[in-house]
């Protein structure tokens, strides 16, 4: 059988595999050489070798990035899996209405990143102007905080299914066999839940790290990093470098930043699922 | 015990119904301001309500569909989530069924490199990719689905190899035994079977084709087309002074049909992201 398919190829694999070349693996081997020359465009590069990398460390904002990136990381993967795991244990004990609820939470996943920015800076500045305080432009915390609260109202209701999904497989003779042996709620949920609902955390932290990691959109909507920069992220503070900033050795820059960019998520998204992978159990 | 439970389970109930109130309310500000004049929404007012003199009826909404190019946006959207996400998976769906029954190093290197794109952020190849896509004419909302289906392949068709590997082999081979041609097999056989995965990976791609921005703002020839979140991105951007009340009147119209078809279609597509995240 194996053999019959094989003779096929043109047809199952060459259409997938030649977009795949035209839209990944040449502009990735593009983009790695690149990083290593001084170029405006693709036609005018002329190998530098490793400035680019070293004028990247030495770009303040693009550290600064770094360390709002990797804060906004931290506090937004953690907050989000806490509150969704919550709603989905809520959602998991039979009261009514969970399909409404649960539809609700899900629904600002459907609408994109520039558009929630939008709507969030409109809610966010009118309340900072009813308080009196500063708006979302003129204050980097505000920013920050701002960020944090659009990335959780996204994100809880898709991680929220996940772990719904999680839950509902884990078999009821389990909790059920807890519960003849006496254990308290918090104790079914430390010793029993939670070990079996492993691969549903092992997903959520992936996608929520990478998805906090390379955000975009709903950075440059709701602060566009203002002010000066204070609350530009990573993939923001590469796309001002090739884009915004004028000056031929920017775009080396840029495209260096970005192959350090890309590095560095690989790097946390394989080291997060050894951990997590490695605390799954056979059910 | 009874009793105690179910009280409890009373006031969960209202902490969620508060929830889920407070979780919509962002939307619903939008629509409230959608129907001020102009001179009513300024920062401090967009929680309140519209007075009668404030009320603007459908104004706004008629002057950002007639006006603002909107109606070319969102076709072009449109044209373009359409034949990327069909075209991602059919494609999709017969390289994975390649990659899995055909057993080489070729395959191998192929699926590896599938699913390494999944992690790369766009922004390490949006100048590259941008300057192959205007070399290559793909930089039309026709042709910029050969863009989406090399960029999205890695999920696609990662998720449609791991529903693969778990369908018995022996139905193929019966069908093969049968007669069938691995085309035929694949289009009768295989291709039923996936319904489901179909429908997750459909509605994740969807998802991502409709709302993203960086990839056809950079990729599209930009003095031609636009694409919905293009527009709202550029109409916010400074160019003179940004008219609130269509722009509000265009926000939800963009929303209000992505919610409608939620609302319809919620069970299948809430069910396809569980079923997608646990296969990935």
């Amino acid at each position: 059988m194996q053999k019959n398919i094989r003779k096929y190829w043109p047809i199952f694999l060459l259409p997938t595999l030649a977009a795949f070349l035209l839209g990944f693996v040449i502009p990735f081997c593009q983009g790695l050489y690149l990083s290593l020359c001084k170029f405006t465009t693709i036609n005018k590069a002329t190998f530098v070798g490793f400035s680019n990398y070293v004028k990247a460390f030495q770009d303040e904002l693009f550290a600064n990035a770094f360390w709002f990136t990797a804060k906004f990381t931290v506090v937004s993967t953690i907050l989000i899996n806490i509150l969704a795991l919550a709603i989905a244990l809520l959602l998991t004990r039979g009261i009514k209405g969970t399909t409404p609820f649960r539809t609700v939470f899900f629904m600002p996943n459907l609408i994109g990143g520039i558009v929630l920015g939008y709507i969030w800076q409109i809610l966010l500045n009118c309340v900072l102007s009813l308080l009196g305080k500063p708006l979302l432009a003129l204050n980097a915390t505000y920013g920050y905080w701002g960020l944090i609260i659009l990335m959780c109202w996204q994100q809880i209701g898709y991680m929220m299914i996940i772990y719904i999904a999680g839950l509902q497989s884990i078999p009821n003779d389990y909790i059920e066999a807890a519960y003849i042996d006496g254990a308290t709620p918090w104790q079914t949920f430390w010793k029993v839940k939670l070990p079996n609902l492993m691969p549903s955390i092992t997903i959520c932290l992936f996608l929520t790290l990478t998805n906090s990691f390379k955000l975009f959109d709903q950075n440059l909507a709701l602060t566009g990093g203002e002010p000066a920069h204070a609350s530009e992220m990573l993939a923001l503070n590469i796309y001002q470098t090739f884009y915004v900033r004028s000056g031929p050795q920017w775009k080396g820059i840029g495209q260096a930043k970005a192959v350090l960019f890309c590095i560095l998520v690989i790097a946390i998204s394989s080291l997060q699922l050894k951990l997590t992978k490695s605390k799954e159990v056979q059910q | 015990m009874q009793k105690r439970s179910r009280t409890i389970n009373g006031i969960w109930t209202a902490v969620l119904t508060v929830l889920s109130l407070a979780w919509i309310y962002p939307i619903v500000m939008v629509v409230i301001n959608s129907f001020k004049v102009e001179s009513a929404i300024s920062t401090s007012t967009a929680f309140q309500l519209p007075t009668a003199e404030q009320f603007a009826g459908l104004d706004n909404f008629t002057s950002a569909i007639g006006s603002q190019g909107f109606l070319a946006a969102f076709f072009n959207s449109l044209v373009i989530s359409v034949t990327s996400v069909v075209l991602i998976l059919i494609c999709c769906s017969m390289c994975a069924w390649f990659i899995t029954r055909v057993n080489s190093k070729v395959t191998k290197l192929c699926y590896f490199l599938f699913v390494f794109s999944m992690v790369v952020p766009f922004q390490m190849l949006m100048f590259t990719l941008a300057n192959l896509a205007d070399k290559t004419k793909l930089n039309t909302p026709f042709n910029i689905c050969i863009v989406y289906l090399g960029f999205g392949a890695g999920l696609a068709v990662f998720m449609f190899c791991g529903f693969m590997k778990s369908i018995p082999l022996e139905i193929e081979e019966a069908a093969m035994i049968d007669g069938c041609g691995p085309i035929r097999t694949f289009f009768l056989v295989v291709l039923p079977m996936l319904k489901p995965t179909l429908v997750s990976v459909g509605i994740l791609e969807t998802m991502w084709v409709w709302n993203d921005y960086l990839l056809p703002y950079l990729v599209l020839d930009k003095t031609k087309y636009m694409t919905i979140p293009i527009l709202v991105q550029y109409f916010r951007g400074g160019y003179g002074k940004v008219e609130m009340g269509p722009m509000m009147a265009c926000i939800v119209l963009t929303v209000l049909p992505i919610i409608i078809i939620y609302v319809l279609g919620q069970k299948h597509i809430i069910k396809g992201v569980a079923a997608g995240a646990v296969k990935g």
